[in-house]
């Protein structure tokens, strides 16, 4: 699998996780500085240095869960606080919306041009900000350089890799299932019509070559779609027309998820419900690394935070709470770094002084150690 | 005209891997063994001739050294002249099994980077099968391709040759077809909308199955023009497995009279079989 998956699906599932919180902060009424502070703040956050540092190195991608974990930090970056009900269900939206754009990307090499719509978009938030402006630039380079240059295999490989990432997850979305891009089932609509992707001809032609190479005859036949050639090509530059609408902001209106019934009754085949501890302890080093690149800043002055609702009424995301099937439940890997930055900051710098003790402890290895120092804490 | 038979249930959807599903027929006893990768494990099966499934077993990876347990990238039976060799592969390496699954007989480790037994590096490893018991031997690493390899292949080659013919399907959807001998491409055909994902053949008959990401399957029948020796074509027929981007597609028997299908997210084999 592709070493080179997590910043495209972190940048991505970033980037729908601002729209979703920029709908929601509009429509319970929360006034504009105070939106803009927490956009500003989590925008700030995502695309520092140190950050981007970390997320880029060439790594396996991580479980949901610890995925999910980074999320909730990058969440609470600023003065706005979510319920584990709202958390829940901003994660169901944004892993499903990028689900539908990796499963619609014409060709594999798309799904860089949907990051770009993501950052784009992205870039519009800020767009008063020069200081944060200059960090997604930074990205956006970063980008071009390393996967300007992967070839369609690598792509194809990549693309694989999301979709193992989303494997099985079938969440309804109200929009999606307005829009007719999503079945009852939780599965979305593959169309059979429209343009090919670039570099694809129109199926329905056979053409056979002699030993020359020149063409001897041509047949048509019905291959059972309704295709035609593509346009153009998006553009991979820094600033440019993506052609590709896929990753560009359609959260114009509440959105509903609908749990019930999203995964059938299958034994468990996932490694989530295997969870064996040797896994925990690589994926708590993962969030070390992540999150201790993350730069919170400390709440200057006396703003007063505010809980955001991703649900319409406050007794709708307590229902929510109480009736989340039990394999949809994203049980929080047991560290404290969500809870609060010191805290982050503390699991940084242990994993810090891991690196240079050289002294053997007694037990057998750095993470059971890691594992026992948390449970002093 | 092909009806849609009764589907086999799977405990794990399929995986969005190239060449997903492999099937083993036995005619002797009546049954047909079918391979689908779900992630970390990969799903045997074995069912009777309507589809009827009979028994179900499980395999993982071996783990090796790494962060998480390994994904399966592949699952395939080799079918040789004195046995039928179950292989799995992983990124840590590859493992080989009787052909019902119960006994591994082997255990390839790789090294960190590399895949398959077509690796992403472009190397080929070759092993030595003896008739019987597990003195499998790597004979040799032949660093032939430059592009990324992305399947399993027996001599007598299956699946893939045919009568001098080798067909090769490709991510812009495209089927190419070449002359073996000279290596010329003969037949060029704009099969699919989006990537070709699997090829099987129906040896007998000549006939190429070609399954896309665009949800297609499509049946090809291959034949020599009789004047110039000249490889050609005929579509027969072209199936449509709605919203399901399919990750594997092999024919079920011989004659190509029945195909099955796997696809992302989908937890069953559809299969197909001709009125």
């Amino acid at each position: 699998m592709s070493v080179r998956t997590l910043p495209l699906l972190f940048l991505n599932l970033g980037g729908e996780m601002l729209y979703i919180l920029d709908q929601r902060l509009r429509a319970q009424n929360i006034p504009g500085d105070k939106a803009r502070k927490v956009l500003n703040d989590i925008i700030s956050t995502m695309f520092n240095r140190k950050f981007m540092e970390e997320l880029f190195k060439p790594q396996e991608l991580y479980s949901k869960k610890a995925l999910r974990t980074v999320y909730e930090r990058l969440a609470h970056a600023s003065i706005m606080k979510l319920n584990q009900a709202s958390m829940d269900k901003l994660y169901d939206l944004m892993t499903m919306a990028f689900k539908y754009q990796v499963l619609l990307c014409p060709r594999p090499k798309d799904v860089l041009l949907v990051t770009f719509n993501h950052l784009d978009t992205i870039k519009g938030f800020i767009r008063d900000s020069p200081t944060i402006l200059q960090q997604v630039d930074e990205t956006l380079r970063q980008l071009t350089e390393i996967y300007g240059g992967l070839s369609a295999g690598e792509f194809q490989l990549i693309r694989q890799t999301l979709l193992i990432f989303f494997q099985d997850l079938h969440i309804r979305v109200s929009m999606f299932l307005k829009d007719k891009v999503q079945n009852n089932n939780g599965r979305f609509v593959l169309p059979v019509s429209g343009p090919v992707p670039w570099g694809t001809e129109v199926p329905g032609l056979i053409r056979m070559f002699n030993n020359k190479g020149e063409e001897v005859k041509r047949i048509e036949f019905k291959h059972g779609g309704n295709y035609v050639p593509a346009p153009k090509e998006g553009s991979f530059e820094l600033y440019g027309d993506r052609v590709l609408k896929l990753g560009t902001n359609i959260v114009n209106q509440p959105v509903e998820t609908h749990v019930s019934g999203s995964s059938k009754n299958l034994a468990s085949w996932t490694q989530e419900s295997i969870a064996p501890n040797p896994l925990a302890k690589e994926e708590l080093n993962f969030l070390a690394r992540l999150m201790g690149g993350m730069e919170i800043k400390k709440p200057s002055g006396p703003e007063p935070g505010f809980r955001l609702n991703l649900f319409t009424t406050d007794e709708e995301e307590e229902q929510a709470a109480l009736t989340r099937p039990e394999e949809l439940s994203y049980e929080v890997i047991n560290i404290q770094a969500t809870q609060d930055q010191q805290r982050s900051e503390e699991l940084a710098r242990i994993m810090g002084e891991f690196e240079i003790t050289e002294q053997p402890r007694l037990s057998t290895s750095k993470g059971d150690d890691l594992l026992a120092m948390m449970d002093e804490l | 005209m092909f009806r849609w038979e009764r589907s086999i249930p799977l405990r794990g959807s399929a995986a969005a891997l190239c060449n997903n599903l492999s099937v083993l027929q036995l005619p002797a006893r009546n049954l047909t063994y079918f391979g689908v990768v779900h992630g970390p494990s990969a799903q045997l099966l074995s069912a009777a001739p309507e589809g009827v499934p009979l028994a179900q077993r499980q395999l993982h990876a071996k783990e090796g050294a790494g962060v998480s347990p390994p994904l399966i990238t592949q699952v395939h039976w080799c079918v040789l002249p004195f046995r039928v060799l179950l292989v799995l592969t992983s990124h840590r390496g590859i493992q080989m099994y009787e052909s019902n699954g119960y006994t591994m007989v082997y255990w390839h480790a790789l090294d960190s980077g590399d895949a398959s037994p077509g690796t992403w590096s472009g190397r080929v490893l070759v092993f030595d099968i003896p008739a019987k018991g597990p003195n499998i031997v790597l004979s040799e690493e032949l660093a032939g391709h430059q592009m990324p390899i992305t399947d399993i292949a027996t001599e007598p080659a299956q699946g893939q040759l045919w009568q001098g013919i080798i067909a090769a399907g490709y991510g812009n959807g495209q089927v190419h077809l070449y002359e073996a001998t000279t290596g010329n491409l003969h037949v060029q055909i704009n099969a699919h909308a989006r990537a070709i994902c699997a090829l099987d053949l129906a040896s007998e008959v000549g006939k190429l199955l070609s399954a896309g990401e665009d949800t297609f399957v499509h049946i090809w029948k291959l034949s020599r023009n009789p004047e110039s020796g000249y490889i050609e074509v005929e579509h027969c027929h072209g199936e449509c497995v709605a919203d399901t981007q399919l990750c594997g597609a092999r024919f079920c028997d011989s004659s190509g009279n029945s195909f099955a299908v796997t696809g992302y997210d989908l937890a069953e084999i559809r299969r197909f079989s001709s009125v």
